[in-house]
């Protein structure tokens, strides 16, 4: 069990790295100078070189790549913005609790859809509910977040005028036009609802095919034998056993998830991690889209580490082994 | 009034490719405290049969008719609450395989408390109780500490064990064991018999003991039913079925008994393929590999009649009874020569 864990986090590490270095690299095979947009379109060359020898521009990639886990891991500061000299550590941060409320609360609805309606559609096949259900993760998989997020938005934002149509209202901080529990909650019903179209469909599916195939176990034949009622065998029974890949399955996504919930954010104004890493995509800001690669693997990798946790508690095989 | 008595029961699935008659017309009785050994090749509907009794099988392919009663209620037709009430109560089941039957999320003592809880109105420290007693009968060491592992740590004879003390942990009337042994190694099986045997004199159990093996029935059994594709070929009490066995079927499972007593272990198989539960060949089920075969067997399929001279004894074939006089002694000598030998 411990030497299980040792080795988890060994490979976290492993990963972290070698995912920090493709990105790193990836920028670096642009044909983009990032000098140039530091000093501006109009500047002079020497004024460009200058900008060159500020940010280092001009060491080789591995040394960059160098500095930049140095001040990482020795300073903690993933550097400054080179568009808006922001710190890059300011960005994330006020990014990173948009996108965390958008994904958490987006799971939360997902997984109360998706399990009741897994359940009962594997309890039925063939019934009405199983056959809606299946419309619905059909729609659900061929959708793309844009499309339903724009559909929700004209008819429950701006027919039914329930909603706001877009934008960000912090939870704690109120700004100058929104702001406080009640209207974070308003502006992130729209988004959640399109995560939970989105994921819920999948996880249907999934935990549909789980429920049936573990009513098919011996074990289960085992309970009835027994004499156990019906409700009791799947509690006990089939549901403990059938749910236990989707905690897996939950985990990981969470973690991708918060890496750029790109579409979902951009399509309601959602000042997230994902609109951020368009926005600096498009500027070449290479410090603000590490840093937001470096706050997505992290995410990742911390949600399977607690996936990998969560199942050895919940799953003896696992935790006896 | 027999402990079970079934009468004419047949289990047909719907699938895809038509319809399989897996058990078609099947009738027995067993008696209180008695032993039936069910027997027959791999596939002819021994699971089937008793899972039906058990209510056991699927409903939503599945047709049933017939009925099996017991103590003079039909399994087959009650409520489901009555149904409950029973199974794991007064009728217990150990399954074919001791790997997969047993749920690997809980300790097998939640499992066995589980079928105590459901059944007695107990708190859960007797039931864990009787748990423990009975993981101790049926030969667990350190039963009072095993009882909170999970059944991986367990090897397939202790799950089996496990199993048995599952079935028997509510004193059922009648234990249904599907080929409790098949999945395990040799001398484990011994063992595993050994203790139900064991058991039956303790708890005064009625048992159905289903294999392919008519060596465990001579071990065990009262009484035999030689079931072949679907329908039953031969049944008796086991001096009759050992000792003037009046099938050519059962004489080829006779043939193939491996003896565990002369060094070289003896297997012929009867040659063929078990036909197709889909479509049965016309006439007797058996002709298309019986070596005694006729016109007749082609045509028409022989009804299960009595031996004469045996009392509980049916044969479904349609050979002179002298034939199959003369051919089980010639085969009950030949054993017993080699026996001696
Ligand atoms: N749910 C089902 N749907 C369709 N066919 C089935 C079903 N269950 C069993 N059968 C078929 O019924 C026949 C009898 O199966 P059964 O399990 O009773 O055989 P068995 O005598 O127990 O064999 P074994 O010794 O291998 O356990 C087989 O041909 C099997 O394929
Ligand atoms: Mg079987």
């Amino acid at each position: 069990m411990f030497r299980y864990l040792i080795r988890r986090v060994l490979w976290a590490v492993v990963l972290f790295v070698a995912v920090t270095i493709v990105s790193f690299v990836i920028f670096f095979i642009v044909p983009v100078e990032p000098a140039r947009l530091i000093a501006g379109p109009q500047a002079p060359p020497d004024a460009v070189e200058r900008a060159k020898k500020a940010y280092h521009l001009d060491e080789p990639v591995w040394q960059q790549y160098g500095r930049f886990m140095k001040t990482m891991i020795v300073d903690g500061s993933l550097g400054k913005s080179l568009a808006t000299r922001q710190k890059v550590n300011d960005v994330v941060k006020r990014a990173a609790p948009v996108t965390i409320s958008l994904v958490i609360g987006g799971a939360i609805l997902w997984m109360l859809v998706a399990v009741p309606i897994g359940i009962l559609s594997a309890l039925r096949p063939r019934s009405l509910l199983d056959r809606a259900a299946m419309v619905f993760v059909l729609v659900g998989i061929s959708a793309h977040p844009v499309w339903i997020g724009l559909i929700l938005s004209y008819f429950v934002g701006y027919k039914l005028n329930l909603t706001p149509l877009g934008g960000y209202c912090d939870l704690i901080n109120p700004s100058t036009d929104c702001g406080g529990p009640i209207d974070w909650f308003h502006s992130m019903i729209l988004p959640w609802v399109t995560f939970m179209l989105l994921f819920a469909a999948l996880y249907v599916r999934m935990i549909r095919a789980n429920v049936l195939e573990t009513m098919n176990e011996d074990y289960v034949r085992t309970a009835r034998a027994k004499g156990a009622p019906e409700s009791q065998v799947m509690r006990s029974h089939v549901l403990r056993n059938a749910l236990l890949p989707v905690v897996t399955m939950l985990g990981m996504d969470i973690g991708l998830a918060l890496g750029g919930a790109i579409f979902t954010e951009s399509v309601f104004g959602l000042p997230g991690l994902g609109k951020v890493a368009v926005e600096a995509l498009n500027g070449f800001d290479l410090p603000i889209v590490m840093g937001i690669t470096v706050f997505a693997t992290l995410a990742i990798i911390i949600f399977n580490l607690a996936v990998d946790l969560l199942y050895a508690v919940i799953d003896p095989r696992i935790r006896l082994s | 009034m027999a402990l079970l008595e079934v009468n004419d029961l047949k289990t047909y699935f719907r699938t895809d490719d038509g319809i399989v008659k897996a058990v078609d017309g099947v009738s027995f009785q067993v008696e209180k405290g008695q032993t039936l050994g069910i027997v027959g090749e791999s596939g002819c509907g021994k699971s089937v049969t008793c899972l039906t009794i058990m209510g056991l099988n699927a409903k939503r392919n599945t047709i049933t008719s017939g009925n099996a009663l017991f103590r003079g209620e039909d399994l087959l037709t009650m409520n489901s609450r009555r149904l409950r009430e029973i199974r794991g109560d007064d009728v217990a089941m150990i399954f074919q395989d001791p790997m997969t039957s047993l749920n690997p999320v809980h300790t097998i003592g939640r499992q066995l408390t589980e079928a105590v809880l459901l059944h007695r109105d107990v708190t859960k420290s007797q039931a864990r109780a009787r748990a423990v007693e009975l993981l101790k009968a049926v030969g667990i060491p350190r039963a009072d500490r095993r009882i909170d592992d999970y059944p991986h740590q367990f090897s397939g004879g202790m799950r089996q064990r496990v199993m048995i003390a599952m079935a028997l942990v509510n004193d059922p009337d009648l234990l249904i064991a599907d080929e409790p042994t098949t999945a395990l190694d040799v001398t484990t099986q011994a063992q595993i018999l050994e203790l139900m045997n064991r058991l039956q004199r303790e708890f005064g159990s009625a048992i159905i003991i289903i294999t392919h093996d008519l060596g465990v029935v001579a071990e065990t059994a009262d009484d035999v039913v030689v079931m072949y594709a679907a329908r039953i070929a031969e049944q008796g009490t086991v001096d009759e079925i050992f000792k003037r066995p009046h099938h050519p079927y059962t004489w080829g499972l006779l043939g193939s008994l491996p003896r565990l007593d002369t060094d070289t272990e003896r297997l012929v198989q009867i040659p063929g393929q078990p036909p197709s539960l889909l479509n049965p060949p016309r006439g007797c089920r058996f002709h298309p590999r019986c070596p005694y075969v006729m016109n007749v067997c082609k045509q028409e399929e022989p009804e299960l009649k009595q031996v004469t001279g045996d009392h509980d004894h049916l044969q479904r074939c349609w050979l002179d009874e002298q034939t199959k006089d003369r051919e089980a002694a010639k085969l009950l000598h030949a054993s017993m020569a080699e026996a001696t030998s």
